[in-house]
């Protein structure tokens, strides 16, 4: 098996698609010549030209609006948000049509659409190219929310989401984009949506997370180990909705502790929809209060970013919690 | 045929005052010597400083850059058509209006390396402003700025101010609602605004081509019931006349004007793009070709106000300035942590107050275990 980016995975999992199925479509900003800022759609002009590589004029609005008349009509659009911070011009389109558009028609029509973008912080990037925005889209009735950790699931969730009947928001932490690689398998598999992943196995604590903080809770984890012996389980949510709540309380029967790490701020970020299904339904499994590690509840800054996204520190102050109650 | 209130070959013509050898082809703005030459000066400073931050992101020092190369004229030329009271809503490719404005050297470099001085308190990259010089600090998703100037106009023409306010965006901005809802108010409430497309043909990879199917972007005014005027953005001297004639309109109660300055951006979009993948060198040499700082000076020595010598000095001058402000931005300590939780709401609710204490106990903790975090 080759040993791949995420960037190359995403871009395996489009090319694939595309020879696949005729219907499947790539439109976006700078997706074409320059194969996306990011290089995810590079050399797709090349295989599958203009008509089904389309280079957009710069509005995320129209590209979404588009991508959603294209799939009532009848395609599979993928459309690519350049950076996930700038989505918001499609806000609009993504909460009044996108998202609604069967419930609204009775069913008549549907928007098997995939928005994805990078997204999250960790690059240097400031204020409008780090941000973690998902809990609008969870918050969204009607959208499945998506965000692979490694190569591996960035490409068997696209194929999955680009084979889908809904609204898909596949959001790439960019940072992984290069910095993890791994075998990936050539040709056809998919990973289900709505499945987490076990990270790691441990019986003390479980830490609840998704895309980068991934990385940040393993390393948080060895150093509880080292210090204290502290078996911490790591679930990567992968699937931000519908989440995966059985594999949370399957955990949770577990250790009886619970730490949600997200980039996210705080304030109304996933973390405390899963701290809120976990109270109504498990909370005879808590051994300690739940707690949550994320991004402050402030614009993501250009200066000390690390201090701003979970940290180790950060991290090991929460297990630190719910170990010590 | 009726009168649309709106001249077409404004629109779809292109103003020039000096071509590419200086020479006079239209008519000259009827302003001293002294203000060309200080035009002049802001354009080689903007030059010197824009290789300056270059320089310093390739050295890992700033974050990101948007490189300013041949588009000195538009950006200085507009700029310098504004009275002190006046407000600008740049974007993030005009380093020469913010030096026009009042900005200095020193400011920018301390804002592009987020440094204890930074007015934006290193909130963002690549975009530069101060309400001293009324220049508001662009939001980086291009355009968005467009309907904050139009609404600072309509709220001076409320408040029986003669201020005018001008925004400055690329071409790219113009396929944004943003640039169609402003536009459309600065026509309804006849808005004293000055709206300013630095059409430097490229968004990123896409060719203005793709971006419209419009012959020009100044013909955008023509369905807003705003006038458009097309100039040469790389003519310093044709971007002031039309900037300078939009801005007494305003000021006048005429109304908004929408500026087409047609320039090339020579470089990369940003210092993280590669033009080699979508575009042939050979085009931006050719552009090269039309530097409006050549050509501008070619027209000053022509009219006798620049010598060789003094030319030579005036750009050894603001290198040497450059570089010691350079050195003394560096030795400036940087922001404290603590400035990522500030200015949130104009008091800190309790949310953040907690979450100052989860941040100052995660620097202690940090400390304590020796962590590599930053």
């Amino acid at each position: 098996m080759p040993v791949v980016n995420m960037v190359q995975a995403l871009n395996s999992a489009l090319r694939e698609e595309m020879r696949r199925d005729p219907r499947v479509v790539v439109l976006g900003e700078d997706v074409g010549r320059r194969g996306g800022v990011f290089l995810v759609t590079e050399g797709l002009i090349d295989e599958f030209g203009p008509e089904r590589v389309i280079d957009t004029p710069l509005t995320e609005a129209g590209i979404v609006g588009v991508a959603t008349g294209m799939a009532m009509y009848g395609l599979k659009p993928v459309a690519e948000i350049q950076f996930i911070d700038f989505i918001y011009e499609a806000f609009d389109q993504i909460v009044t049509n996108l998202s609604k558009l069967r419930r609204r028609t009775g069913g008549m029509y549907s928007a098997p659409v995939v928005v994805r973008g990078p997204c999250c912080g960790g690059v240097k990037g400031g204020m409008f190219h780090s941000q973690s925005n998902e809990s609008y889209f969870v918050h969204t009735s009607g959208l499945i929310v998506l965000m692979p950790s490694r190569p591996y699931d960035a490409k068997g969730l696209l194929k999955e989401a680009i084979r889908g009947e809904d609204p898909v928001i596949f959001l790439e932490p960019k940072i992984l984009y290069r910095t993890i690689k791994e075998e990936v398998p050539e040709g056809d598999y998919t990973v289900p949506i709505g499945e987490a992943r076990l990270v790691k196995e441990g019986s003390d604590a479980t830490i609840v997370t998704w895309g980068a903080m991934v990385y940040q809770a393993l390393e948080t984890a060895k150093l509880a180990e080292s210090k204290h012996g502290w078996s911490v389980e790591i679930i990567d949510l992968r699937t931000l909705f519908p989440f995966d709540k059985d594999s949370i309380i399957k955990s949770l029967e577990k250790t009886g502790r619970l730490v949600v790490v997200h980039e996210a701020p705080k304030t109304l970020g996933l973390g405390a929809e899963i701290a809120a299904y976990v109270a109504e339904n498990a909370i005879e499994l808590l051994k300690a209060p739940i707690v949550r590690v994320a991004g402050f509840d402030a614009p993501f800054p250009l200066v000390h970013e690390r201090l701003y996204m979970p940290n180790v520190a950060r991290i090991y102050m929460g297990l630190s919690k719910v170990m010590s109650y | 045929m009726e009168d649309l209130g709106f001249n077409i070959e404004e629109a779809l013509g292109l103003h020039r005052v000096i071509d590419e050898d200086g020479n006079v082809v239209g008519e000259e703005p009827k302003v001293s010597g002294e203000k060309l030459l200080e035009m002049y000066v802001f354009m080689v400073r903007a030059r010197i400083l824009d290789e300056w931050i270059l320089k310093l992101q390739r050295a890992g020092k700033v974050a990101l850059h948007a490189p300013n190369r041949g588009q000195e004229a538009a950006a200085v030329g507009a700029a310098f058509a504004l009275d002190k009271d006046d407000w600008l809503f740049p974007s993030y490719r005009e380093l020469g209006a913010y030096l026009v404005r009042g900005l200095s050297e020193e400011e920018i470099i301390d804002r592009a390396i987020a440094n204890v001085d930074d007015p934006l308190k290193g909130s963002e990259f690549a975009v530069y402003g101060n309400r001293k010089y009324n220049v508001v600090p662009a939001p980086v998703p291009v355009g968005s700025h467009i309907p904050l100037a139009v609404g600072a106009a309509i709220a001076a023409k409320i408040m029986g101010h003669k201020t005018v306010v001008m925004a400055i965006f690329g071409d790219g901005a113009t396929s944004r609602g943003d640039f169609h809802s402003g536009l459309n108010f600065a026509g309804v409430f006849k808005a004293p605004v000055v709206l300013v497309i630095q059409n430097n043909q490229y968004a990123i990879s896409l060719h203005v081509s793709r971006q419209t199917a419009a012959r020009t972007l100044a013909l955008k005014g023509a369905a807003y019931g705003v006038p458009g005027v097309r100039v040469d953005g790389n003519d310093v001297l044709a971007v002031f006349s039309a900037a300078s004639k939009a801005v007494e309109r305003a000021r006048s109660g005429g109304g908004p004007t929408l500026i087409e300055a047609l320039t090339y951006r020579v470089g990369p979009h940003t210092t993280a793009d590669d033009p080699g993948r979508y575009r042939l060198q050979d085009e931006a040499k050719a552009f090269e070709k039309l530097d409006p700082i050549d050509r501008y000076r070619k027209y000053l020595i022509n009219k006798g106000l620049l010598s060789e010598l003094e030319d030579k000095r005036i750009w050894e001058e603001w290198s040497l300035k450059v570089e010691d402000v350079v050195k003394r931005c560096f030795n400036k300590p940087p922001l404290p942590p603590e400035v990522i939780l500030h200015n949130v709401y104009s008091k800190p609710g309790w949310n953040l107050l907690e979450q100052m204490r989860e941040l100052r106990e995660s620097l202690r903790l940090i400390e304590e275990l020796g962590l590599e975090v930053e």
